[in-house]
């Protein structure tokens, strides 16, 4: 029940927060032709203007791009303007999608063993040394990780492809980069939750019931003890499935990010409404599988 | 435990911080760090300077002709494009990255707990508003919003600074700008860490047996349910100071942060990055801003794990 109203919720959420990214981008000032040469006359300023209905109020301006979404288009991009929103995240989203995808599992893949071994190794020099690394790859940001692997692994070694986007050569160092920083984040809580769920009373009762200590750690302590990754991972593949600026700037990749940065550098607000639209739909199915998931793994949550 | 003296529980806590060997050594380096950021600009006094090396003086912003010169003695951590002595820059970079963390850290925290912990304790319809509120925001990429706040405010700055406001007071209502746009879209984790947690809390027994026993709601929240919240809040707060920094180095890439000639690690370390080519490495343009910001961040994040060991209400006690 709880479920299926935030199900029906979603519809006029989105339509919501459509609303909110485009009025924010269209009442701050600034303009998506500001930065170009000006028209050679005013005449051509307000006939470029008119043509995409900038001189209309902004509630007007809104309501004719919902309809324009309601039967399938998502607006021509003010910036980019031999190309429609639709296209633009058509190419970019592909490259976005696989990149993030990659950097989850890495990030999953590294960081929940690496957590889940230095709690249960609590205090053993694997625990401090462990902790360490977890630690030590959320202090570096991709912004320095980027360019000391592309200085190392491509331009000095050349073992991989310094840019660009192809081959699965090409995808190691962005990946990297990319995932590392979530490996750490993933690892402090999952070694959080462990620690939190080892001293409980059902932890007891199944090790008084005779049970291995690997079952009791997997069978019992684990599914509580990922609670707060599994909270963390809605958001976190959200933001890694649309791009991130730094990585693809970094590695000239052709990725959504950064369209994020620039659509809403220039004001243009077709491409921002559809790309907060894309990003908001993303989070909310995977914020929604998130809160299933929880009640699903601790029986002591309620939505009620 | 046997208690032989009358220490209130803060004392015992900060009794038991400094036996943490690894969260002392790094609230030392961070005392060490920001000691020497803090009177950086003191060296290149005229008092002071003949008797200091001469690779200590350097102003942050001295340009000179001697460019991308590597480390070496005139120069410890060499020189950038314009030929600025790279020690100093990153010494006045750190000062301000520490401040922007710091300053964004607490708007944020304050936010994000009030907001959890109200939710999560309320529940039922209160918790459905607030939280599909956390939703709505959390579901606009926060960079949009930062970008659009900041490049607004800059426009609003430009008409100030022609209508006569001095550049210093501009220069401060950026960095209040900054402060409160970063502040303002960290809070959402937070609040949905601490609401998730007050709701496992306030089904259990000892919740209910202080409702029980006629405990007013702040009561329960603040004096039963909080403390428990603690551990988490403290290790999230020790992850936001350095995701704030990380996220003010973002945007110094974007070209959005602090402004030159003003200088935060982050607009280093880009300024680093834009000098990347094939032909030669200036690797230390990356490794010394990018070093001292890793080492600065680990530092924090070691005190913020000692001040949860040592505040640590769970550890063995509550079981």
């Amino acid at each position: 029940m709880y479920f299926l109203k935030r199900i029906l919720f979603m519809g006029p959420l989105l339509v919501l927060i459509s609303f909110l990214a485009f009025v924010m981008v269209r009442v701050a000032p600034g303009g998506p032709f500001d930065r170009e040469r000006k028209p050679a006359s005013p005449e051509i300023e307000r006939n470029l203007r008119a043509k995409y209905h900038l001189d209309e109020p902004v509630l007007r301006q809104y309501l004719r791009y919902v309809d324009g979404i309601v039967h399938g288009d998502f607006g021509a991009s003010l910036k980019y303007r031999n190309r429609s929103v639709a296209d633009i995240i058509a190419q970019g989203l592909p490259v976005s999608l696989s990149l993030g995808a990659m950097a989850f599992c890495f990030a999953m893949g590294t960081g929940i063993p690496l957590g889940f071994f230095t709690a249960v190794h609590k205090g053993a020099w694997g625990d401090y040394l462990g902790s360490f690394m977890a630690l030590f790859v959320i202090c570096i940001p991709g912004l320095v990780i980027g360019p000391v692997l592309i200085m190392l692994f491509a331009i000095h070694w050349r073992w991989f492809p310094v840019a660009l986007w192809g081959s699965p050569w090409h995808a190691i160092l962005p990946t990297l980069t990319l995932g590392l920083y979530f490996t750490g984040r993933v690892a402090r809580l999952m070694h959080e939750g462990m620690l939190a769920t080892l001293p409980s009373e059902f932890i007891t009762t199944a090790r008084a019931k005779g049970l291995g200590e690997m079952a009791v750690l997997i069978r019992h302590a684990f599914p509580i003890a990922i609670l707060p990754v599994v909270s963390y991972s809605g958001p976190m593949l959200a933001d890694l499935l649309t791009g991130s600026f730094v990585v693809e700037n970094l590695f000239q990749i052709p990725g959504l990010g950064v369209f994020m940065v620039n659509s809403s550098l220039n004001r243009d607000y077709t491409l921002v409404a559809g790309l907060v639209l894309l990003y908001a739909a993303l989070l909310l199915v995977l914020n929604l599988a998130v809160d299933f998931l929880f009640s699903a793994l601790d029986p002591r949550v309620r939505y009620d | 435990m046997i208690r032989s003296e009358n220490l209130g529980p803060n004392q015992q806590a900060w009794r038991r911080f400094r036996r943490n060997r690894p969260a002392a050594a790094a609230a030392m380096l961070l005392g060490f760090v920001v000691l020497v950021v803090l009177l950086w600009p003191l060296f290149s006094q005229p008092g002071l300077a003949p008797r200091l090396p001469a690779a200590l003086t350097h102003p942050p912003d001295a340009i000179s002709d001697a460019q991308f010169l590597p480390p070496g003695p005139a120069h410890w951590f060499g020189t950038d494009v314009h030929g600025r002595d790279l020690l100093s820059r990153v010494c006045h970079g750190a000062r301000i990255s520490l401040l922007v963390g710091l300053v964004g850290a607490a708007v944020s925290l304050i936010i994000g707990v009030l907001w959890g912990a109200t939710a999560g304790y309320c529940g039922g319809r209160w918790d459905s508003v607030m939280m599909r509120f956390v939703d709505v925001l959390y579901a606009m990429p926060s960079i949009i919003f930062v970008i659009v706040l900041i490049t607004s405010l800059n426009a609003f700055l430009g008409k100030m600074e022609a209508a006569g406001l001095s550049a210093g007071g501009a220069q401060w209502l950026q960095f209040a700008g900054l402060f409160a746009g970063l502040g303002a879209v960290s809070w959402l984790t937070m609040a949905r860490i601490v609401r998730g947690q007050v709701l496992t809390l306030r089904h259990q027994a000892f919740v209910d047996a202080s409702r029980v026993l006629g405990a007013s709601h702040a009561r329960i929240l603040l004096r039963h349910i909080l403390p428990n919240v603690y551990g988490v809040i403290l290790v999230y707060l020790t992850l936001t100071i350095p995701s704030i920094i990380l996220y003010e180095s973002f945007l110094s890439y974007l070209g959005l942060g602090i402004q030159p000639p003003q200088a935060s690690l982050g607009s280093l370390i880009a300024s680093g990055a834009e000098q990347i080519n094939s032909v030669r490495i200036y690797w230390w343009l990356i490794v010394y801003p990018g070093a001292t910001l890793a080492l600065t961040l680990l530092a924090l994040n070691f005190v913020g794990d000692g001040l949860r060991d040592a505040w640590d209400l769970r550890s063995g006690k509550r079981a």
